[in-house]
């Protein structure tokens, strides 16, 4: 932890630190004028309406399944990008990365080719009987899809940064990959591993675009709190608000839990004398 | 027959031919960048060689063929553990879970591996440290740890890469005791840059040298009739190449040297001569009659070097070690102009 007086010479200029305040401004401002908005006498009632407990709670369930699925898949991921070498290996990363910088509605749109009624797969779930667009499992598919780069980033930098020495050492005191990877690789980046599922998570809370397009707002089916609160603005702005500071609050435990798994990250190894 | 090992790699320059006897420890020494690691690396199964083969008590390690055929065993499968020069201890796990993982990974069972891991632990004179997580270790603590971790496997072949180069020196002496006892009887390789580490620990000594062994042999051999500069030098011997001449040695920059020990050998042959450099004084003025028996060589000073409570004069070709008051009544420094002299007695020639 760094101390609060802190002696050394810092060396920034005057007008950085002037930008850098106006900028902090710009991010905490708004979340300060949202709660001058919230109608605190009618805050419990509005919070705890049907719809809203729905939303909250269709949010929470699809959210952690979707952090299951990214944790599930995003691991062997990561492994794969940082721990083998193949051909076209550089395109894979950018293509797997490419949600975090794609338009969540495209994403839906995306998403909706495939999976919809007549999609590339659509069509074949459809033929046994399973429809996936417009159900709380495509909530979890919009959600997992915008969520996994988050993941699979954090994870393969502190694969990377962890390196392959222990690996190497474990697999000569006759190891198996599969051992290897449950008992050294992944203690040692579960910090990381951690810190990824919980940003995850907070990525997928949030989800509003591809969710909207690829699973509707059916409420208690699809419609998740995101959705709930840009709907409720046009008709109960009150209710609106009060749902945006319920968010706000998870978010900011998130991001708490998050900065801890970060600090705790790279369990300290001692160097040789 | 222990270990059979054959590989080259292009693209690091390495070619070697290597076998090691079954309980023989053998000492790999050699200047940096000589292929060391590459031949542990190769033997432990994290290098793949473009073409070679190898076998540990006929068990097949690899066998690639140039044309692309290959069969290679993963190193989980060889048996051979590998002690690098940072402990590596797992930084999750406390003393004795990273000693068990060897066993535990061999299907033991967890109280099983631990028994195992206390008995290697004991062996180590690690016993004590049993709880302690690695960032509670010393250096020394923690290599003691890891060399327990490598035995309890009960690896075939083991391969140490420097194992105390990273060690503090008062904690070296302990250190190379316990693997004296340990490393008794068990086929090993041990890579080292102390001339010291082989011969306390080594049945047999390999020089490499540009990814080529360029000398092999029982280590007293090795180091008292060094073949190559850097065993010289690692043995602190001159070593002077000729080749013989009427009864001496015409070495290669045009001196004559005679040695009591000179036999004949075929005028073709090459010839070494080994002279310690406390045995060779230096005169700043050409002697004028040569007693019988010394040999005086001119030669101009390169570097001197303060090595303990003495100090080598070093010349392109001979090397030796004065004391500081002599050095200071001479006023020697660098591009001086000398005359170094030994007693034939005093040199050792033999056959390269």
């Amino acid at each position: 932890m760094a101390s609060r007086t802190n002696h050394s010479y810092a060396g920034v200029p005057g007008w950085i630190v002037i930008v850098a305040t106006i900028g902090a401004t710009f991010v905490v401002l708004p979340l300060v004028a949202m709660l001058t908005r919230v109608n605190w006498s009618e805050f419990a009632s509005l919070i705890s309406s049907e719809s809203s407990v729905a939303a909250l709670w269709l949010s929470l369930r699809t959210s952690v399944t979707a952090t299951a699925l990214c944790v599930i898949v995003g691991v062997p991921i990561a492994l794969v990008l940082a721990r083998t070498k193949f051909w076209g290996q550089k395109v894979l990363r950018s293509l797997v990365l490419l949600p975090l910088v794609l338009p969540p509605v495209v994403g839906g749109i995306a998403l909706l080719a495939t999976f919809g009624r007549r999609g590339l797969l659509g069509q074949s779930f459809e033929t046994f009987g399973v429809t996936i667009a417009f159900s709380s499992v495509a909530v979890v598919l919009a959600q997992t899809f915008v969520a996994l780069p988050f993941l699979v980033l954090s994870l393969e930098g502190a694969l990377r940064t962890v390196g392959t020495r222990y690996e190497e050492v474990a697999a000569t005191l006759g190891a198996r990959p599969t051992t290897v990877v449950r008992r050294i690789t992944l203690p040692l980046v579960l910090p990381a591993l951690l810190a990824g599922a919980v940003l995850s998570f907070a990525r997928a809370l949030g989800e509003f675009g591809a969710t909207l397009t690829f699973a509707g707002s059916l409420q208690g089916v699809t419609r998740t709190l995101p959705l709930e609160i840009y709907l409720q603005r046009e008709t109960d702005p009150d209710a609106a608000v009060a749902l945006s500071l319920v968010l706000v609050l998870v978010s900011v435990i998130v991001v708490a839990v998050a900065h801890q798994a970060g600090e705790a990250n790279g369990i300290r190894q001692r160097g040789t004398a | 027959m222990s270990l059979e090992f054959c590989a080259s790699m292009r693209d690091r320059g390495f070619e070697m031919e290597l076998t090691v006897e079954e309980g023989e420890t053998i000492a790999i020494l050699g200047p940096n960048g000589a292929g060391k690691s590459t031949l542990l690396q190769l033997i432990a199964g994290l290098l793949k060689p473009d073409s070679g083969r190898a076998t540990l008590n006929d068990r097949m390690l690899f066998d690639v063929m140039p044309s692309g055929r290959e069969r290679w065993l993963a190193p989980h499968e060889r048996g051979i553990s590998l002690l690098a020069q940072d402990a590596l201890l797992f930084p999750h796990l406390n003393a004795i879970d990273n000693v068990a993982f060897g066993p535990r990974s061999a299907g033991a069972s967890r109280s099983d591996a631990r028994d195992r891991a206390r008995t290697w632990l004991d062996r180590v004179e690690a016993t004590d440290l049993a709880g302690r997580k690695p960032a509670q270790l010393s250096g020394g603590q923690a290599q003691r740890v890891a060399v327990a971790r490598a035995l309890a496997s009960e690896p075939a072949l083991l391969l140490l890469d420097e194992p105390m180069a990273a060690l503090d020196v008062s904690v070296a002496p302990a250190m190379r005791r316990m693997l004296r006892h340990v490393l008794h009887g068990r086929t090993a390789i041990i890579v080292t840059h102390d001339v010291l580490d082989a011969f306390t620990l080594a049945d047999r000594v390999v020089v490499l040298d540009d990814g080529r062994i360029v000398d092999v042999g029982p280590t007293r051999t090795v180091l008292d009739r060094p073949a190559t500069p850097f065993a010289a030098e690692l043995a602190a011997l001159n070593l002077l190449v000729g080749i013989p001449a009427g009864g001496g040695v015409l070495t290669d920059s045009g001196h004559r040297v005679t040695t009591s020990s000179t036999r004949p050998a075929a005028a073709s042959a090459r010839i070494g001569v080994a002279v310690r450099p406390t045995d060779v004084t230096v005169r700043v003025r050409e002697p004028e009659a040569h007693r019988t028996g010394e040999n005086v060589l001119a030669g101009m000073v390169t570097d001197l070097e303060l090595r303990g409570d003495v100090i080598r004069v070093r010349s392109a070709e001979l090397a030796a070690d004065l004391h500081p008051r002599t050095v200071a009544e001479l006023n020697l420094e660098p591009g001086m102009r000398v005359w170094f002299s030994f007693a034939e007695e005093d040199a050792i020639a033999y056959p390269l």
